[in-house]
Order: structure tokens, then C-alpha cells, then sequence
């Protein structure tokens, strides 16, 4: 009698196992953010990660049919920890760029937003050259360069803040090494907010979109884009999801996934929602 | 492994030993002045003078050193009071602010080793030189701060080596040191072994050269602890 009942119940739980194929089948995914690059990502006010990619994130996991955990990561070591496999993607506002492509692999860009100066409403550097015009380095350099050469003398002997190991830091170095100012490179794009409210710095450089969401702070308030909006380049080819270089067949799915996400206009949604501006990439 | 590689790395953090220094003479000599004055403020018997002090050492010692400098750099300059004080242009820069935190820091510390060393002198050494005349300070200079000086040494070589290790945490407010450089390498070829272990190898170095020199005054200030040397041979009995 109890073998028999043993039997059933364990009949039963093989065919509850067997009830659900998908769950078998469920692929694991983590993904690693940085939580500190609103609207981006960023670590709420609960302590819960928030922003356009942790949505973005659970839109791809569900049309992967994959099971996602997000976790965040601090932004200087996060490719190391790709690497070392401590998670699957790396999801933080993450620019394409060659030098990164030697380490690791990208899906396809699901955003592509401009670069700019940013400075405090009392500023000097307010109306510098170029101010309200979008350039792209990869097709306009020389027109750009233009404009850049009349800004350096105007920056010489000032503070610009930048985050560290970025696409706006490679930026800064190649076209304003030589300007005479100081860089000073912080961790995180945080940091350098409170350092330019605090009047240690002149400028940052820096997402136009995290620019426009800082300036909604009240501290903060007045914080604008000053001198041409940037994108191209050494500043990247767009945000993509960070990959390791063996996962080909993870690379298919979130490129399919983006793809999808592009198409049905999802991506430029939960742009609208954070960013205020569609940012998807057009291509 | 990647000799070239790691010959790279030595020179590109290489910049970030000056800073490393200088953050570490700084605030470990000016340290040493505030950690001998809170260490008699603590030992004067006047409660209005001991009590500040233990709170100084309260509070220093029982924070993390990355929280202070955080809340020196980052917090104070929240405050519209401090950034139009006097003390502002210095607050300003990421240095000054990282030499304060470590400089409070080490004084905190500094001083109860300092303490240490002065209660260690021994009471007979005390009164042996008040029965020969001595009093205040040439009773201090002769015969208390040689013996707590040299009680306190071998505590303060630990505390002038923490200070070179925590020196990595000023690349927090954007100072170029040793390890925000090593950092700075690994952010940007992603290879972290290499960098850090060229970053450590210079803590090391600049570490070992700390301690003998320690060990070298350790040895200079105490004569009557080695032995007499050997006498020399008597040639007389040679004949």
C-alpha cells in the first residue's frame, strides 16, 4: 500500500516536472548593470534597480523565453566580470567601440544618443561654439574639429569631469588633451553631478541623457548641454548588450529580441518614458 | 605571463607614485603633530582638553577612512556655508581633502600610540632623575621622551605603513595615485591580474623601504640594547 501510494506520488511529481516543457527549456541569463546612470539604470529610492534598461531588460528576457536576474556592478570593473563570468550581459548604457570589440562581443545598438558639454546656468562656457548643432565624428570630423579647436581655448585652465574607462573619456582625451584644462575622471557620472553643483568644476562631458535627467533635480536645476551634440566615433556606435565572445547563439537571441523590440516600437516607448526623446537607433 | 605587458603597466603607473608619496609625507607628518597634541590634551588631567580628544580619537577610529573621505569631499561641500567659507578654496580641491581625512585619520591613531609610548615610561626612571635635579623639560627631554620615543617606535612603523596603503583610497575623489592608475589600466584593457600586481609590488617596495628605515632609527636610538662589542684582541699575550 505505501510502495503503491510512494509510487503515485512519485508519478505525480514526474508528470507535474514533465507538465511544464518551457520551464526545462528556460534559459538563464544574468545581466549586469552599473545602478548608478539615471535614467539609465539607477538604484531607487527602495533600493530596487530602475530605468530605461532593467525595463528594456525584462521586455528582451520575455520575448528570449528566458530567465533573467539583474544585478548591479560597479562600472570600472564590469567587463572584467563579463569575462570572468560572473553574469552573461552587461546591460549599462554600454557604447559599442573597437577597443571594447577586442575583449568582448555586442548584440545590435538598442539605443544611440548624443554626447555634449554640460555646464551651470552662471557659467562662462555657457554659449560656446556650435551650441544646439548635432554632429556625427564618424561623417562630419572636419566640420566638427572646426568647432572644437575654437572651443580648447576656452576651456584652457579650467576643471572638466568626466567618468572614468568611457566612451566620453576616450573622447576628452583625444580632442582636449592638449587644451590646457584638467580631466578629472570619476567612477561614476553621479559624482561628477555633485562635483559641478558644488562649483569644483567648470564643465562635464558627458549622455545627453543623463545630462537632461540630472538637470531635473532640484540641486541641479539649470544644468544644460553647452557647445554641439556629439555621437560617432570614438564616442561609439551606439548602446548595445554586452557580450562574451563565445556565446554566439545568447548574441542571436538578444539580437532577435532587439529586433523585435525596435519593430514594434517598444524600444522607442520606454524611451519616451525615461529619456523624455526617442533614442532608438535608426538603421 | 606578459612581460611587456607588465613592463607597460609599471610605466603607466608609474606617475601615480609622487602623489602616493607626497599624500603619505604629508599627512603622516603633519599627523604626527596633532597625534602628540591630542596625546597630551588626553594625558594633561584637564577634562575640558581630555574629552575633545577622545572624541576626536572616538570618532576617527571607529569610522571607516572611505566614509570620511566621502563626507569630507562629497558631504561638506553639499553645504552653501562651506562652499562660501574661507576654508573653501582648499575643500575645493580633491588633494586637500584627501590629505584631511588621512592627516585627522593617522592623528587619531598616532596619538594613542603616542599615549602608549608615554605611559611606558617607567616611574623609577622618573623619580631617579627628579632625585638628581631634574624637572619639567629637561626632565621631559632627557630622560621621558627618549624612552617613550623609543616604546613608541615600533606601533608608529605600523601606522606610517597603513598610512601608504590608505593613501589608494584618495583615487575616491579623483586624485591620480597608484591604484586609481592601476585601475585606470584595468578599466581600459580589462586585464586585471597584470595591473594590480604591478600596483602591489610598488606598495611593496615603497613598504619595505618604510620599514628598514624604521628598523634602521629603531636601531640607532637604542645603543644600550646590543650587545658591547668584541673586545679587541690583547697582542701582549701574543708574545
Amino acid at each position: 500500500m505505501i510502495a503503491r501510494l510512494g509510487g503515485a506520488l512519485l508519478a505525480a511529481v514526474l508528470a507535474l516536472g514533465a507538465a511544464d516543457p518551457a520551464a526545462a527549456q528556460q534559459r538563464q541569463v544574468r545581466i549586469a548593470t552599473e545602478g548608478a546612470y539615471a535614467p539609465w539604470n539607477f538604484t531607487g529610492p527602495g533600493g530596487q534597480l530602475e530605468g530605461f534598461e532593467i525595463d528594456l531588460a525584462n521586455d528582451l528576457c520575455r520575448r528570449m523565453n528566458a530567465r533573467c536576474t539583474i544585478v548591479a556592478q560597479d562600472w570600472d570593473g564590469i567587463i572584467p566580470g563579463l569575462t570572468a563570468g560572473r553574469y552573461d550581459a552587461i546591460m549599462a548604457g554600454m557604447n559599442i567601440t573597437d577597443r571594447r570589440l577586442e575583449v568582448i562581443n555586442f548584440s545590435r545598438p538598442y539605443a544611440a544618443g548624443p554626447h555634449a558639454f554640460a555646464v551651470m546656468p552662471n557659467s562662462p562656457l555657457r554659449a560656446m561654439p556650435g551650441t544646439g548643432r548635432t554632429f556625427s565624428l564618424a561623417t562630419q570630423e572636419a566640420e566638427l574639429v572646426a568647432i572644437l579647436n575654437q572651443i580648447k581655448p576656452l576651456l584652457r585652465g579650467r576643471t572638466i569631469g568626466v567618468q572614468t574607462a568611457t566612451t566620453n573619456s576616450a573622447f576628452l582625451t583625444q580632442y582636449f588633451g592638449d587644451a590646457g584644462a584638467t580631466i578629472r575622471e570619476y567612477r561614476t557620472t553621479e559624482e561628477h553631478d555633485l562635483d559641478i553643483a558644488a562649483g569644483r568644476l567648470d564643465a562635464i562631458f558627458a549622455a545627453v541623457t543623463a545630462i537632461t535627467a540630472t538637470a531635473e533635480k532640484p540641486e541641479f536645476r539649470g544644468l544644460a548641454p553647452a557647445g554641439p551634440l556629439m555621437s560617432g566615433g570614438i564616442l561609439g556606435r551606439g548602446v548595445a548588450v554586452g557580450l562574451r565572445k563565445a556565446d554566439a547563439d545568447l548574441k542571436a537571441a538578444f539580437d532577435a529580441a532587439i529586433e523585435a523590440a525596435l519593430k514594434d516600437g517598444t524600444i522607442s516607448r520606454l524611451s519616451e518614458k525615461w529619456f523624455k526623446t526617442d533614442i532608438a537607433p535608426r538603421s | 605571463m606578459d612581460l611587456a605587458f607588465l613592463a607597460d603597466c609599471f610605466l603607466r603607473i608609474v606617475p601615480g607614485i609622487p602623489m602616493t608619496l607626497a599624500l603619505t609625507a604629508l599627512s603622516v607628518s603633519v599627523g604626527l603633530v596633532f597625534a602628540c597634541l591630542l596625546a597630551a590634551m588626553r594625558l594633561s588631567g584637564n577634562t575640558l582638553l581630555d574629552w575633545p580628544a577622545r572624541l576626536h580619537v572616538f570618532v576617527f577610529r571607529g569610522t571607516p577612512l572611505a566614509i570620511q573621505m566621502f563626507l569630507i569631499y562629497f558631504g561638506l561641500a553639499q553645504f552653501e556655508v562651506v562652499r562660501t567659507s574661507v576654508l573653501w578654496p582648499y575643500l575645493r580641491e580633491p588633494f586637500w581633502c584627501a590629505f584631511g581625512a588621512l592627516m585627522l585619520n593617522t592623528a587619531a591613531y598616532g596619538s594613542e600610540i603616542v599615549r602608549g609610548g608615554l605611559l611606558a615610561v617607567p616611574c623609577g626612571e622618573v623619580e631617579a632623575a627628579r632625585a638628581c635635579g631634574m624637572s619639567g623639560f629637561l626632565l621631559f627631554r632627557r630622560i621621558v621622551a627618549p624612552i617613550a620615543l623609543r616604546r613608541a617606535l615600533p606601533g608608529y612603523g605600523n601606522e606610517i605603513i597603513l598610512m601608504v596603503k590608505a593613501t589608494s583610497l584618495a583615487s575616491m575623489v579623483t586624485l591620480v595615485e597608484v591604484t586609481g592608475l592601476a585601475a585606470r589600466i584595468i578599466s581600459t584593457t580589462y586585464r586585471v591580474f597584470e595591473a594590480f600586481a604591478v600596483a602591489a609590488a610598488i606598495y611593496l617596495a615603497i613598504n619595505f623601504a618604510i620599514a628598514r628605515a624604521v628598523a634602521a632609527l629603531e636601531w640607532w636610538l637604542s645603543p644600550h640594547l646590543r650587545g658591547a662589542p668584541p673586545p679587541a684582541p690583547d697582542l701582549r699575550l701574543a708574545h
